[in-house]
């Protein structure tokens, strides 16, 4: 499955400047592996050194917080659209 | 010289402080930027060192807005807008005093906050310069309502342009309450959470100062001149405890930050305040992580469902660092029932005539229920932060109420009405 993953700036750095990235793989999880394997600088801004989600950087599938599915056990179609964006905001 | 001829105080030219991670604790130079770009912490302004504190004295002798504790705010140099923003009256409260079994109660008053009705007038106060002195061409705000209000009001005094997100079905008080003012106001298809990471994108792509997002460090610190005002408005003292609604969980640690750096001032000496924070049951992920204990440090985010908007966000992005500094503070973290609410406002409002917003029914709630749990206690001296007005959303309150009857303009009606009631 190729999965469109957008990234916001502070990281785009991390990858050539690119905040548009191809990413690979059947589950959000396994998208991420791919992208860090192919950006070793951007790896460990995406995870932490178990494979596991950071509590201050949240996935968005499709507009859905991953958290509300199957985490990065949560499977991906072609086309999808992967957003990361840093737990910063508030009321 | 001024038009009234007396000499015009120079002004000194307002430069924001840098930037440090609460992370890493790397440094970065001042910018609209509210990530560390080296581990995606948050970034918080740093002080210059050897900055010179005032005393009392020349505190007292200031103007009455939160500037009057600017060396304890992110600038160096004068506020250029907002000016006017902040010292709220503190008020006693003897029979809701006497409802929690405390010593004293003070309801804290940002419901009369100049100019939009709530504390986000603080926090927006100090954006709004950080957005001036970088120099960016319009502002905006995620918001639940009060922040949106907040920010289109100043932005409208400061002539900056504004671009409000909110959820699409907000209260309409709040809605008009922004675009009165003639800021953008975009509504969402969502939940507040849905809101807030779109507005992460915007101010990621179109450089503008989102205020709780790109601008949060600086925003954040305006909410500390709440633990300021309510110490000096006590006579240079601290309560025992304060009481606070949490929505991103942020206003806690800031006021447990304003009352520690009055302690290492000088200012206020004694214990510091246990810190109490507040949740609708309908939306408590807050109180979700304190209830795991300790060895819980990732927030569970939630779908809001509760009458409580200005505060219902499911994904709070200071909810670890909101219960840490209860707990280090030996304050408590309860969630009221829904049902509490309205019974909360009508109590402040028939105890001491205030009328609160949905979220002072929630800190009115909770500290019955804090009263009721032990965590309040006689010898106590506290502090309600009333965070926002009620005139802004009576809707939940209206829907109990009866709407009064209606009679003929004659005596003999209300003659019967007056024999009813005092049968």
């Amino acid at each position: 499955m190729t999965v469109t993953v957008h990234l916001p700036t502070v990281l785009a750095a991390l990858a050539d400047g690119r905040s548009e990235l191809a990413g690979s793989g059947d589950t959000v999880g396994a998208v991420v592996e791919h992208l860090a394997d192919t950006w070793p600088r951007l790896a460990p801004r995406l995870r932490d050194g178990d494979g596991a989600p950071y509590p201050f950087v949240t996935y968005y599938l499709n507009d859905e917080d991953v958290r509300f599915a199957d985490g990065f056990a949560t499977p991906v179609r072609d086309g999808d659209e992967l957003v990361l964006v840093p737990a910063i905001a508030g009321g | 010289m001024t038009t009234d001829g007396t000499a015009a105080t120079p002004t000194i030219p307002l430069a924001p402080w840098a930037l440090r991670c609460r992370a890493c604790e790397a440094d970065h130079p001042p910018a609209p930027v509210a990530i560390c770009p080296a581990c995606l912490g948050p970034l918080d302004p740093v002080p210059p060192v050897g900055r010179r504190l005032p005393s009392r004295e020349e505190i007292a002798a200031r103007p009455t807005s939160l500037w009057r504790y600017r060396e304890w705010l992110p600038f160096t140099g004068d506020p250029v807008v907002s000016t006017e923003v902040g010292y709220t009256p503190l008020l006693d409260a003897p029979e809701l005093a006497r409802c929690l079994g405390v010593r004293r109660v003070w309801i804290k008053g940002d419901l009369f906050s100049v100019p939009s009705l709530s504390f986000k007038d603080r926090v927006v106060a100090t954006a709004l310069n950080a957005a001036r002195a970088f120099g960016l061409s319009a502002v905006g705000c995620a918001s639940t309502g009060n922040l949106g209000n907040a920010v289109a009001a100043q932005a409208a005094g400061a002539g900056i342009p504004a671009w409000i997100f909110i959820p699409e079905d907000l209260e309409m008080g709040k809605i008009v309450g922004s675009a009165v003012c003639g800021a953008r106001v975009v509504r969402i298809r969502g939940h507040y959470d849905d809101v807030n990471r779109l507005c992460t994108q915007v101010a990621d792509r179109c450089g503008w100062g989102i205020v709780n997002v790109n601008l949060r460090g600086y925003y954040g610190e305006g909410s500390k001149t709440m633990a300021f005002e309510i110490a000096e408005q006590l006579g240079w003292r601290l309560p025992t405890a304060v009481v606070a609604p949490m929505a991103g969980g942020s206003l806690v640690t800031k006021l447990a930050r304003g009352f520690q750096e009055f302690r290492e001032a000088g200012l206020v000496s004694g214990p510091a305040p246990r810190v109490h924070g507040v949740q609708a049951a309908g939306c408590a992920p807050i109180i979700h992580l304190f209830d795991r204990g300790e060895g819980s440090t990732a927030i569970e985010p939630v779908i809001p469902a509760t009458i409580a908007r200005s505060i219902a966000i499911g994904n709070p992005p200071d909810g670890l660092y909101a219960v840490r500094t209860i707990r280090e503070s030996g304050g408590w973290a309860v969630a009221v029932p829904e049902r509490d609410l309205v019974e909360g406002m009508t109590r402040l409002a028939r105890t001491t005539g205030l009328f609160a917003e949905t979220a002072g029914g929630v800190t009115v709630g909770g500290a019955i229920h804090l009263a009721r749990r032990g965590h309040l206690t006689a010898a106590d001296e506290v502090v309600l932060c009333i965070t926002g007005h009620g005139f802004k959303t009576p809707e939940p309150v209206a829907a109990v109420l009866p709407p009064g009857p209606v009679i003929a303009p004659r005596f003999r009606d209300v003659q019967n009405l007056i024999d009813k009631e005092t049968k």
